[in-house]
């Protein structure tokens, strides 16, 4: 695949999943890589004890818009608790692996989904 | 696989032509000697060695005892800058180059500063061009050398070398000695004037596969009487300069390669200048907020350098790899390193664009057709990557 990219990145790439921002999220984690310019914003929406729907947008290379797309497939229907595990090598490992020099993209997305889960339990205390 | 390749990124290589390969093609097995013996067989790879001294020399207007040969742009800018330097310590320690070098040239200095050597990096203006006065005033009575590249690779911005060569050569008047002058031409042969005297250089490096020649080759034109510590020792080879048994074949097809491109610049350099602007003023008009990166105008005629607002350049390239096209970006991405282009950053534009270049380097096989394919790809790859980027939402309020 192109510049070592898998099939499944290629496929996130071709068509990203879940395009888009949820008007007043229950959570919303904005991640950036400070170095590269990467920029991921994930929105989510909670409903019984579930994350209900998930939107991404994201400006950064292609190991960075497949890895924002995957990750809100991943935690669709996802309990906040099986949210909270998912790590970056989980991601890395869900798109079939990343090239080496591209595994700061999991990271971002991971980074992210704290963030939005972080922001979802601050606004329920 | 796609349909058609449209090759766009001739500041990266070009193919060797059918020419040249010809030219070189019995210097493999036929005329194989070794140039130094002195049987017949080898001295017709002597006479084609000598004869591509003489026709580089023709071109570049010096001595062919000025001419060497090398295995290409990065040694002949390795050699250049370290040859001078270490040969010339009873004068001083400093050294001004620009930063927007290419690495063979940057990195070589930054080796220098590990022995002692002080480097002045001089800044670039908005359009990447260095200021004569910020030259003047950067060299010191310990300045042993100069290197300032003649046009740049990423952003095609092409120096005013005759005019800085200048301000060099007073100074080193005044202090009584010269202070040497090397350009990296690599991008030059071509689009610009070669003539190492209406340039007013010391030291010039060539890359043979930059110009339709073969890959391991490149030229450093050395004049008379500039101090040089050879880099490399074991033989009489290239004046005790270079040892190594020539490359005859590389060397021939070097020579030839070289002529030909200059035989045809004129009339090339307008038919690239041509499809360049079209291509700028249309990618301008499609893909809107695209900016031009590099100069307007003094700029090599076959480099587009364009970044497009809101989007990485690193997954367009790859949308244009799926479309058959070949393209390059200065993008942090497309390397190990996350860093933007140091020549970009140099400019100072803003990370965000720095990353969002791309660019497109013509050539000689390229045709309107070819432009067109692009403007027929490009704006859509564009536009999917910015329905996906918070940055042109937010953009676009």
């Amino acid at each position: 695949m192109a510049d070592g990219y898998s099939e499944t990145v290629m496929t996130h790439v071709e068509r990203p999943r879940n395009r888009g921002v949820i008007e007043n999220p229950d959570g919303a984690g904005i991640e950036r890589n400070p170095v590269c310019g990467d920029l991921l914003t994930l929105t989510i929406r909670v409903a019984d004890g579930r994350i209900a729907e998930a939107r991404q947008e994201v400006k950064g290379c292609t190991g960075s818009v497949a890895a924002s797309s995957i990750l809100t497939e991943m935690v669709t229907g996802a309990t906040l608790e099986a949210a909270a595990a998912i790590t970056a090598q989980g991601i890395v490992d869900a798109l079939d692996g990343l090239p080496p020099h591209r595994l700061h993209s999991a990271a971002l997305a991971a980074s992210a989904l704290r963030k939005a889960l972080a922001f979802y339990r601050a606004k329920q205390e | 696989m796609p349909s058609r390749i449209v090759y766009l990124d001739h500041a990266s290589t070009t193919p060797v032509r059918p020419e040249v390969l010809e030219a070189m093609l019995p210097y493999f097995s036929e005329r194989f000697g070794n140039p130094s013996s002195i049987y017949g067989l080898a001295q017709d790879a002597r006479k084609g060695v000598d004869g591509a001294r003489a026709a580089v020399a023709g071109i570049l207007g010096c001595r062919p005892a000025e001419v060497m040969f090398t295995s290409g742009g990065s040694e002949s800018d390795n050699t250049a800058i370290k040859g001078v330097a270490f040969a010339s310590r009873q004068w001083g320690n400093h050294i001004v180059t620009s930063s927007i070098e290419h690495h063979a040239v940057l990195h070589t200095c930054q080796f220098l500063e590990k022995f002692g050597f002080d480097i002045t990096y001089l800044p670039v203006d908005a359009d990447g061009l260095v200021g004569p006065d910020d030259l003047a005033a950067a060299l010191t009575a310990r300045t042993v050398l100069v290197s300032i590249m003649y046009a740049n690779n990423e952003i095609g911005t092409v120096q005013p070398i005759a005019e800085l060569a200048e301000v060099v050569r007073r100074r080193g008047k005044a202090l009584g000695r010269v202070i040497p002058f090397h350009t990296d031409a690599v991008q030059a042969p071509g689009a610009l004037d070669l003539n190492v005297d209406r340039l007013g250089v010391d030291l010039l490096s060539l890359s043979a596969h930059k110009f339709y020649g073969p890959k391991g080759c490149g030229v450093l034109y050395v004049r008379r009487g500039t101090p040089l510590l050879p880099q490399q020792q074991g033989g009489s080879q290239e004046r005790f300069r270079r040892a190594g048994t020539e490359n005859t074949p590389g060397i021939v097809g070097t020579a030839r390669a070289l002529e030909l491109v200059v035989a045809e610049q004129e009339t090339e350099s307008a038919r690239l200048i041509g499809l360049r602007e079209r291509l700028i003023s249309r990618l301008s008009e499609r893909i809107p907020r695209t900016r031009l990166n590099g100069h307007p105008t003094l700029r090599l005629p076959n480099n587009v350098n364009v970044s497009f607002e809101a989007v990485e350049g690193e997954p367009v390239l790859l949308g244009l790899d799926f479309a058959g096209v070949c393209a390059s970006s200065g993008s942090a991405c497309t390397s190990a390193s996350l860093e933007p282009s140091h020549v970009l950053s140099a400019l100072g534009l803003p990370a965000d664009i720095a990353h969002a270049s791309l660019r497109l380097t013509l050539g000689r096989e390229n045709t309107e057709e070819d432009v067109q394919y692009l403007l027929a790809t490009l704006p859509d790859i564009v536009a999917r990557l910015r329905a996906l980027s918070p940055l042109a939402r937010a953009a676009q309020g």
